[in-house]
């Protein structure tokens, strides 16, 4: 067994900044990673930051375009602490030498982006989140802090109380890749999930393989409220073969979108008005499928996107990685044609419910970045302010998580008084059912079941225990189904039916392919028998979480019947205010779903903010 | 027990089509290079595919297979697949396609598909490319897949990565200012051309291409190599730290396994998936430590 206060699952840049956070604030921490931390996916991030850095520019701006933004369905605590932290969290990067582009005196360059008032989006060049990532890992590097590289965490060892609110987390088991032992890592403060989003529950998307929700299932299975899960962010310019992101950038620099027809839609065919290209993502998204679907695509499948009358020298000078990335990946020379681009899957709004001190319901549980939802991107993330989100709250996480102090949250977690009750929601099956085994009444649950708590250490034995077990089974079985074949039937009906437009009927339907998926999925075996960096045993472990959290994403976009952010249903095309400022709330209950809502917190410091139509 | 790779026993792929003549000691701009190469293979690309349709046609090709485990991959062998041809299929897919279709035991590292985590770097045909960014139409076939050479494997086409790690955590690759500007939100300045001087070398992804391409790097296990060079080199010409650390931080690079090992013969910058001008980068850290009167070796 390993032993620190903080264990920080997953190295991207929330788990590098919480990493460094916990251990200023005086704790022993580790990073349980299974990626090496230069491999994380925060090195695909192209756009930039955003932060209130400048004459004219005030943090109190930045949370009224983030509070537009997310279609007021962001939590104003959560909002306002992000604007505010983000201004130091971006200039201390910048002291830590991050190579940001920079202005004639030599102060760093601001951006303009999708739904920003001001230019506020801090870059370096289009590689913003590969800068962003190797600056945290180096200064992980210079504090020695300890890194378990290539480890995949499998579980969380969480007490079984009935409530959620009463667990208390201990630890995670995770599994050497390198050599195949399973072991158990004792946290005696806190742990940080830190695992980011779960786009492979999609086919076409710009997220790494890697990205499979991972901590949001562990989470989710511990008893932890996954929030907002059905608002999935689908970027509108992905290169069409391979989904690689042609950041928001080029588009903030001034790069036009056109049709088949040559028409620039989003003003010609009144997409948006007033913004045109540079409209929030959702908006950009819904206009170029429309116009595919209506006959105005290119080759029926995409749009085109033309930078070249900004010159070879802005492009050389900013955008530089986009031209080699539609080399590369779509053979497209974008200095001299337009590229091809469609929407793709790209971020997870939703997740792990936190606080503003990441803090989770369940007591020495925390998340931060994407996989957590703070609430800050509500129904809709505007583009610049994930990066923000990994600085800001993956700091205050870490700080929190290694005792220090950051005052009372205002944002309330877990099953409390304030929640609205369990939806009545007709759905076509009775979903976790067929579930993964062994399910019992919280699966992560490591006691004898009597609410006596033997301590950490018996606890987080026996959960070791369980998944040695697990394993065992799922490599001594010698046929069954692939995990290959059940990952892409769901990602398959994701793409299908749970996409940019989403109605009642292909939401049922997607429902009832994941709860085959499941059932196949207790026929799951790992043909490779051998213990050394065995990836068929990993990815087994990684599908069946991708499972859980396809399933809370599905869930979420049929009981929410409304139009809002990025969630368009085609039954019900108006924001429903009345009804729907609320957060759904899907939690593991008994071996099943269940679904419950909590009002959308709109009262800031200051002042309340009053949800508007949304116009760009 | 792992191990050590063995080498190719001829030369003669030692050079991808579509990398053109070697480089000469004048090497032009990157992004010149990028595109003279772009325009190679592009047409090389067309070409291939208007031979290939309209029939479908399989990829052979052939994996270097080895796991200390199993009785059966003990001794390293290769293995043959055949993978449906698609328009644009990479080296990765066609992995990735192996491995979900014919044999789940087919171990390789590979995330982000999209040439930004380093993790898919393997030795192609006979030189070091990310598996994501190598389009199978630019590669003779069989397609022969192996792993990085000079490192450990670990199993089939996955190496140990600890030593290079270790190179780069050894020239302290981190940011070093003692003292913060004034003011919470003042930045440290740095002039635009600064940071184009350093932008290139900021782009390393950590693959290891450069440091397995390295004939120094195979002979001198002690050697900092192209890659943590490079690093140094990333923060030495960094005018946001002083002139006292530039100064340590030469002394790092000059120390006896660092930069005079170099021999100058380019491997390293013909093999980078990035573009790095790591040679270059390499010689002018020499002419700054000449200039420095550091010790030579």
């Amino acid at each position: 067994m390993y032993e620190h206060d903080v264990i920080v699952v997953g190295a991207g840049g929330a788990g590098l900044r919480a990493a460094i956070a916990a251990h200023e604030a005086g704790a022993d921490v580790a990073m349980v990673t299974k990626l090496h931390p230069v491999r994380s996916h925060t090195g695909a991030a192209e756009g930039g930051i955003n932060a209130a850095l400048r004459e004219g520019d005030d943090w109190e701006l930045h949370a009224y375009d983030t509070m537009k933004g997310s279609d007021y369905l962001g939590d104003a605590p959560a909002i306002e602490t992000l604007a505010k932290d983000a201004p130091e969290d971006t200039i201390t990067l910048e002291h830590w030498g991050m190579p940001f582009s920079r202005e004639d005196d030599g102060t760093v360059s601001q951006r303009p982006f999708g739904g920003l008032s001001f230019p506020r989006t801090t870059y370096a060049g289009a590689e913003t989140g590969h800068h962003l990532l190797h600056v945290l890992y180096e200064q992980v590097v210079k504090r020695g802090i300890q890194v378990y590289d290539e480890w995949f965490v499998m579980n969380l060892a969480v007490t079984d109380e009935p409530d959620p609110n009463d667990r208390t987390c201990h630890g995670v088991v995770a599994y050497d890749v390198q050599s195949g032992k399973v072991e158990g890592f004792k946290a005696n403060n806190g742990v940080i999930i830190a695992t980011g989003g779960p786009g492979q529950a999609f086919d076409h998307t710009t997220n790494a393989v890697s990205c499979t929700g991972d901590g949001q299932a562990m989470a989710y299975r511990a008893g932890v409220p996954l929030e907002d899960m059905e608002f999935v962010q689908f970027h509108p310019t992905t290169l069409p073969s391979t989904g690689v992101l042609i950041s928001e950038g080029v588009r903030g620099e001034g790069g036009i979108l056109y049709n088949e027809d040559g028409e620039r839609f989003m003003f010609e065919h009144g997409y948006a008005n007033n913004a045109g290209e540079l409209a929030s993502r959702d908006v950009v998204s819904r206009a170029e499928l429309t116009e595919v679907n209506e006959g105005r695509g290119v080759n029926d499948e995409y749009v085109h996107l033309d930078m070249r009358h900004l010159g070879s020298e802005r492009i050389l000078d900013r955008l530089e990685n986009i031209l080699h990335l539609a080399e590369d990946f779509e053979g497209v020379d974008g200095l001299i044609e337009p590229m091809p681009v469609k929407p793709g899957q790209h971020y997870e709004m939703g997740g792990i419910e936190t606080d503003e001190n990441g803090k989770t319901c369940v007591d020495g549980l925390y998340a931060a970045g994407e996989c957590a939802c703070v609430s800050v991107h509500g129904a809709n993330r505007l583009g610049g302010n994930a990066l923000p989100e990994l600085v800001v709250f993956g700091k205050r996480a870490g700080y929190h998580a290694a005792g220090k102090d950051l005052g009372e949250a205002e944002i309330e977690t877990g099953y409390t008084d304030d929640v609205e009750d369990e939806t009545e929601a007709d759905l076509p099956i009775t979903p976790g059912e067929a579930g993964i085994e062994p399910v019992s009444a919280s699966e992560s649950v490591a006691t004898d079941g009597s609410g006596q708590v033997a301590g950490g250490d018996a606890l987080l034995e026996q959960a070791v225990e369980a998944e040695r077990e697990r394993v065992d089974r799922l490599m001594e079985k010698e046929s069954g189904t692939k995990h290959a074949d059940i990952r892409s039937k769901l990602q398959d009906a994701m793409t299908r039916d749970v996409n940019v437009f989403r109605e009642e009927e292909g939401l049922k339907r997607a429902l009832k392919e994941i709860q085959e998926c499941r059932e196949l999925y207790q026929d799951v075996y790992v043909e490779d028998p051998s213990r050394t960096f065995n990836t068929d045993l990993q990815m087994t472990y990684e599908t069946r979480n991708l499972i859980d959290v396809a399933e809370t994403i599905t869930l979420g976009a049929l009981v929410r019947n409304e139009f809002r952010g990025a969630h368009w249903r085609l039954e019900n095309q108006i924001r429903d205010d009345e009804n729907w400022l609320k957060h759904t709330l899907i939690s593991w209950n008994g071996g099943k779903p269940s679904i419950w809502y909590r009002p959308v917190i709109l009262e800031g410091e200051d002042k309340t903010y009053e949800p508007k139509v949304r116009s760009y | 027990m792992s191990t050590q790779q063995q080498q190719p026993e001829e030369p003669e792929t030692q050079e991808s089509p579509v990398e053109g003549e070697p480089e000469t000691e004048s090497a032009p701009e990157p992004q010149q290079r990028r595109l003279e190469r772009k325009r190679l293979g592009q047409a090389q690309r067309e070409q291939a595919e208007a031979e290939a349709e309209p029939e479908e046609t399989k990829v052979h090709l052939k994996v270097f297979r080895y796991d200390p485990e199993v009785e059966a991959k003990q001794e390293p062998r290769f293995d043959d697949y055949y993978v449906p041809y698609e328009r644009g299929m990479t080296v990765l897919d066609a992995l990735i396609y192996a491995r979900d279709e014919f044999d789940s035991s087919l171990t390789f590292r590979h995330s982000c598909r999209q040439a930004i985590c380093g993790s898919d770097a393997f030795f192609v045909n006979g030189s070091q490319h990310l598996g994501c960014k190598t389009q199978l139409s630019e590669l003779e076939q069989p397609v022969r897949i192996e792993p990085l050479p000079h490192q450990e494997v670990v199993k089939d086409l996955v190496v140990d990565m600890d030593h290079f790690y270790d190179q780069m955590h050894s020239v302290e690759p981190y940011m070093q200012q003692e003292d913060l500007p004034d003011g919470d939100l003042e930045e440290f300045r740095q002039s635009r051309e600064n940071r184009e001087k350093i932008k290139m070398s900021t782009r390393c992804i950590w693959c290891g291409a450069c440091m397995s391409s390295c004939n120094i790097a195979a002979g001198d296990n002690q050697y900092l190599g192209p890659a943590a060079i490079n690093k140094a080199y990333r923060f030495a010409m960094d005018e946001r730290e002083d002139e006292e650390i530039k100064e340590h931080r030469l002394r790092i690079i000059e120390q006896e396994h660092g930069v005079w090992r170099c021999q100058t013969q380019f491997s390293c910058t013909e093999v980078c998936p990035k573009d790095i001008p790591l040679t270059e980068h390499i010689q002018e850290l020499k002419r700054e430590a000449v200039k420095k009167n550091l010790k030579f070796w």
